[in-house]
């Protein structure tokens, strides 16, 4: 084997108007859009292209059409949205999002989307955990499959239409596979482009781009036990920070309840909610169906209180109340746990989840088809003839950068993000399928703000720094030129065991100081892993150069659990129990001071009153203070 | 619990390298892909291998094991022997980066040249209204996730590389049959099917329904149908006399061109332009 | 597309072997080769050696119908002169043997076994060239719908066959012996076979694009899909039948074997 030096390699320039890092469902939208408003544009993926984890998503894609239930619009998905997140959502994304959901799913259509249908021949939706009315739509249980080859299409759909026109499918939009950023240069304040390197050749690039749109997803590789790929590293999270960017509600990490748990090699591969939305009950080892014992007082009088009423709902909605299996996924998960610590878990410490005696097995067969498959395939249980073993997993962070709700942008300027790497959305908690609809409102609003930017600053376009990159480029040699070091492998299981089990599903202030200083003493060994090989796809050295990110976010959503002392959503602080009013009005920000994790505590916009209107004075009395209250009597507007 | 295995896997770049032999740890109820995890993060920290979900939802880590085009994610150590030693190469097919990764930027081409979804323009946002018994059939197809096994194992290019650039191999003829069957899809592609994609070079001998991870039926749904569908275009006598009778022209949409060298659309641009309008039977 | 930059040339892992597979993957080759064999050399010489296919009322459907002159009374419709070397069988066996030579399962069936492009999956084939079904003579492979059409008209005679075997040796009807279920078998297997193939499936409906327009033809289609899912058993067990049941014929014909008589 031939190593070529690693040291003379030459940084390649690339000039683009808009660099997207990240080709999810998100970035992709980001991109077409950008494109669609004229910028050439680049997609920077870490895999190949159409490998995002948007493949991953199952259950479906929330958008309040009605094709199912006319009484659904785009208020009723506001409201479950926000009670989904505890009110901690930032109202005017969760508002955009819920009025622009349907819009994009029909364009997702006009690409050749093929959902599934109803007998009008309309797109079909789903049930899901938190939603009123089955809005989700779907392909069976691989929407998210559906989506990003779709989005993947469209991309080359407009790079055939280039090749007519220009005579060059690349001329204006192209795609940057198996390339991972891993600093974004500035130039003074503004955003002037990004530095990485191509992993199968290991040389360095820099990306010339007045706005980068940032879309790399999320931080499950920070906890052990997660439903994410080895790309959710924190990238964005982490590169937003360095670049002066600021995030928000870290602490809220998505426990999504049901996830396979034997055999250990699998554990973590998500059982996807529609499971539960197609009839799934959850029993512990005593056969008990113990949702209804899980039933939080502020969902109390929207879900049933006996089997008989939970199952009649599925046939008849409109005069019955949804069974509580269907609770967000936080109190779902937190029951999860609950059982098993109180010993009436299943074999291998998880929860029954059982389908096998709801639903005939052909039509488990129709609805479930990648289910079915999984566990066959993976762990020899026939699900539709023996209940399945879960638990919960790490699966989504709700906090991310902290950008303008309507055009992307974060504080540094040309900087925007979307997708999971954006935060505010979803509050404390998100609900299943606003996932991918967040991907397509706010990654097209994204890739929309870059391009305006874009236009606004007209000639004035920033130049990369020369230094920034100097020292980028030093800064991923690094582990190269160490001849003594740990292996990234080793540090990085150990950083992943300290977050899941100690700032996990359950929280304590003892065990998350302890694991601030356990990652404090991480955080040295990360800095001086070192990497063997050479640099053409070497994964030593990609881990070496991830971990830094991983570091940082493990700091930030450690701090921020820290913290928020009450427990709300995806934070869960066993000495601070109940949700306090007081805390519903702050956001947590994070931001890096030199190269320490700075905390700040910033108050939350009041909702518009033409939003607040939307629900029962009685309804916010559980989440508001007094004196945030409309005055009573005036609440329907 | 955990047992020794004995692997040999293929390691090299550029064509040149070797199969070396490892002995690696392995618990119950693993698949190959944590095997060679734990001979990355133990004895090989640059072993090359792509893969993302692990859950054979991506199609990333696509290798051949014992000899067979397997996902890396879906193939279970109880499959094999205790004392078996297991022999992990990267697909032959596509050539090698290093290690198990190759380079399968072939297919990505060949997707570039299939003309796209072509609805009619006139249907607005939101006002499709396809039945559940027309969407079924590409929905199947759609189940693809890329993994690219059955490109690999298709002895049309594996056996035959000069075939390449005259074959897109299964998942994209594949590709052409969902367009072809989508029921709002208005372009013609059958021409091309076979005369530029090369349908005809297919010998219907199912490697690819064997390997596929999905269990798409590639063979029996798509390209049959498909090679049934270009008959009709290309091959029915009946048809052509219709044809010459009624002097009917194919509206036949044609190859997206690839990178010119020369000026924008130099090349015809009605050859270019896709889905204008379809031939009716 | 996905792209790289200014990546170095490559090519492909250099594996000496024509394999690695450690199975036995030249089984399935190997046995499909010998029963295939064995058919086409049963079924060659039974065509050829034109004696003992008519068993008053049975005829054996490798020569039904009977075209020739020299057909044996009662056989046949005697229409075509004695051409030297061409006997009844060879005259008509062209239709049922292109249906089957033409048929997708058959064709993976014999690349796979005798032309080894591939003998197995993953394992390389000895060819140097390769260009598949695009050039004569395999371009005519693109046939198989027409020979269909041809195949539903055999199953009709031999069909109208196994019906003229409810008859007596005199030609009386009302009667029935164990070789009038042996046509009536044959004649089954043959229209599964043929409504199994894949022509059919696609002339059924799978040339539609909108089964919702067309909802009989879609029931069709459904039918036809189900049983195409069995084409290859379809296939072996007719064609093991076909020749079982010249055999029978053939045997009762030359007096080895009484057709037992039922009523």
């Amino acid at each position: 084997m031939t190593e070529p030096s690693v040291t003379d390699t030459e940084i390649e320039r690339l000039p683009f108007d808009v660099v997207v890092i990240g080709a999810g469902g998100s970035g992709l939208r980001a991109a077409i859009e950008a494109r669609q408003a004229g910028k050439r544009t680049a997609i920077i993926s870490k895999s190949l292209f159409g490998k995002a984890h948007t493949v991953m998503a199952e259950g479906g894609c929330a958008a309040a059409m009605g094709n199912v239930n006319p009484n659904d619009n785009w208020m009723v998905h506001f409201r479950d949205t926000m009670r989904g997140g505890k009110f901690l959502n930032n109202w005017r994304m969760a508002e955009l999002h819920a009025k622009e959901a349907p819009d994009r799913v029909y364009e997702l259509e006009a690409w050749g989307a093929v959902f599934d249908r109803t007998k009008e021949g309309k797109i079909s939706q789903r049930n899901f955990g938190g939603h009123e009315y089955p809005r989700l739509a779907h392909v069976g249980d691989r929407t998210g499959l559906e989506m990003i080859r779709t989005l993947q299409q469209k991309v080359v759909a407009m790079q055939q239409q280039d090749a007519i026109d220009l005579g060059d499918p690349e001329a204006m939009i192209k795609v940057y596979a198996e390339t991972t950023i891993t600093r974004l240069i500035k130039d003074g304040e503004r955003v002037a482009g990004a530095f990485g390197y191509v992993r199968q050749t290991g040389r360095f690039v820099v990306f010339d781009a007045p706005a980068v749109v940032l879309a790399t997803g999320g931080i499950g590789k920070t906890f052990k036990v997660t439903s994410n790929s080895w790309e959710y590293t924190g990238d964005g999270h982490a590169l937003a920070l360095l670049a002066g960017a600021k995030l928000l509600n870290m602490e809220f990490v998505q426990f999504h309840p049901t996830h396979m748990v034997w055999p250990l090699s699998v554990r973590g591969l998500l059982v996807t909610e529609s499971v539960r939305g197609d009839g799934g009950v959850l029993r512990n080892s005593q056969g008990e169906r113990f949702m209804f014992n899980y039933v939080p007082d502020v969902f109390r009088d929207k879900y049933a209180e006996t089997e008989e009423e939970a199952d009649r709902w599925y046939s008849d909605p409109d005069h019955n109340r949804r069974p509580p299996e269907l609770l967000p996924r936080d109190e779902v998960a937190r029951a999860n746990n609950a059982e098993v610590k109180a010993g009436r878990g299943s074999p291998h410490g998880g929860v029954f989840l059982d389908i096998a005696s709801r639903l005939p097995a052909e039509e488990i067969l129709r609805r479930l088809p990648s289910m079915y498959h999984q566990f066959k395939e993976l762990a020899d249980v026939d699900i539709t003839k023996e209940p399945m073993e879960v638990g919960p997993a790490q699966h989504y962070v709700m906090g991310g950068v902290e950008v303008d709700p309507d055009t992307g942008e974060s504080c540094v300027p040309g900087l925007f993000a979307a997708g999971e790497v954006s935060g505010g959305m979803h509050g404390s908690n998100r609900l299943g399928g606003n996932s991918l609809s967040d991907l397509l409102v706010f990654g097209r609003r994204a890739g929309l703000g870059a391009a305006e930017y874009v236009a606004r600053i007209g000639a004035k376009r920033p130049t990369p720094s020369e230094g920034e990159i100097a020292a980028a480029r030093a800064e991923a040699l690094a582990p190269f030129e160490r001849t003594v070091g740990e292996n990234p492998y080793t540090v990085h299981s150990q950083v992943q065991e300290t977050m899941f089990s100690l700032v996990g599903i359950i929280r304590t202030e003892a065990e998350i100081k302890q694991a601030l200083a356990e990652l404090a003493k991480l955080r040295e060994r990360a800095a001086v892993v070192r990497a063997e090989g050479g640099p053409a796809y070497n994964p030593g050295w990609h881990l070496a150069l991830d971990l830094r990110n991983i570091m940082l976010i493990a700091e930030c959503v450690a701090q921020a659990a820290l913290e928020r002392r009450e427990s709300r959503g995806g934070h869960t602080r066993e000495d601070c129990p109940g949700m306090n009013p007081q805390w519903r009005k702050v956001n947590l920000m994070l931001s890096l001071d030199g190269d320490k994790v700075a905390l700040t505590r910033q108050p939350m916009l009041p909702m518009r009153p033409d939003l607040l209107g939307l629900f029962e004075r009685s309804e916010l009395k559980k989440y508001y203070t007094e004196e945030e209250l409309p005055p009573a009597g005036e609440e329907k507007v | 619990m955990g047992n020794k295995v004995k692997l040999r896997v293929w390691r090299g770049d550029a064509g040149k390298g070797d199969l070396v032999d490892y002995e690696v740890e392995s618990n119950e109820g693993e698949v190959v892909l944590d095997v060679l995890h734990r001979l990355q993060a133990t004895q090989a920290g640059d072993l090359a291998v792509r893969w993302n979900c692990k859950a054979g939802k991506c199609g990333s880590c696509s290798m051949e094991i014992n000899g067979r085009p397997r996902l890396g994610c879906m193939t279970r150590m109880s499959l094999f022997e205790p004392d078996e030693t297991i022999t992990v190469t990267p697909m032959r097919t596509f050539p090698v980066i290093r290690d198990l990764v190759t380079d399968v930027s072939f297919n990505f081409e060949k997707a570039r040249q299939i003309p796209s979804f072509t609805p009619d323009p006139s249907i607005g946002l939101g006002e499709f209204r396809m039945q559940q018994v027309d969407v079924q059939r590409s929905q199947e197809f759609r189940k693809c996730i890329e993994c690219f096994l059955c490109q690999n194992v298709c002895h049309v290019i594996r056996d035959h590389e000069e075939n390449m650039p005259a074959y897109a191999g299964p998942r994209f003829l594949m590709r052409i049959a969902e367009l072809e069957m989508h029921p709002a899809d208005t372009a013609d592609r059958r021409e091309i099917a076979q005369d530029d994609f090369g349908l005809g070079m297919c010998n219907i001998t199912k490697c690819c329904t064997e390997v596929c991870p999905e269990n798409i039926h590639i063979t029996d749904n798509a390209l049959i149908p498909l090679k049934e569908r270009v008959v009709s275009r290309k091959y029915d006598p009946l048809v052509w006399l219709g044809d010459k009778i009624t002097r009917r022209v194919h509206q036949d949409t044609q190859k997206v061109p690839g990178k010119s060298s020369g000026h924008g659309a130099a090349r015809s641009d009605s050859r270019a332009k896709p889905g204008r309008g379809r031939h009716q039977r | 597309m996905t792209q790289v930059t200014d990546a170095p040339a490559r090519s492909r892992a250099q594996i000496a072997a024509k394999t690695l597979r450690k199975d036995q993957w030249w089984r399935q080759p190997a046995v499909n080769a010998t029963f295939l064999g064995i058919a086409v050399i049963y079924l060659t010489w039974a065509s050829l050696v034109n004696n003992h296919y008519y068993a008053a009322p049975l005829i054996s459907p490798l020569y039904s119908p009977c075209l020739a002159t020299t057909c044996t009374a009662h056989a046949g419709f005697s229409w075509i002169p004695w051409v030297a070397g061409l006997t009844p069988a060879i005259l008509i066996i062209w239709g049922p043997m292109g249906f089957r030579f033409t048929c997708y399962y058959y064709r993976k069936a014999y690349y796979r076994a005798f032309w080894q492009s591939p003998g197995a999956c993953a394992v390389r084939e000895p060819h140097a060239k390769y260009t598949g079904e695009t050039r004569f003579p395999l371009i005519l492979q693109n046939a198989h719908r027409y020979f269909f059409y041809v195949a539903i008209i055999f199953n009709l005679i031999l069909t109208a066959d196994a019906v003229f075997a409810f008859r007596n040796a005199g030609g009386g009807w009302g009667h029935m012996s164990l070789g009038t279920i042996v046509l009536i078998v044959n004649a089954g297997l043959l229209w599964l076979y043929s409504l199994s193939c894949h022509a059919c499936r696609h002339v059924t409906g799978g040339r539609l694009k909108h089964f919702s327009k067309h909802p009989l033809r879609y029931k069709a289609w459904t039918f036809v899909s189900r049983l195409n899912a069995q084409h290859m058993q379809l296939a072996w067990i007719s064609l093991g039948f076909v020749c079982f049941t010249d055999l029978y014929i053939r045997l009762v014909s030359a007096g080895v074997f009484h057709n037992p008589q039922f009523f």
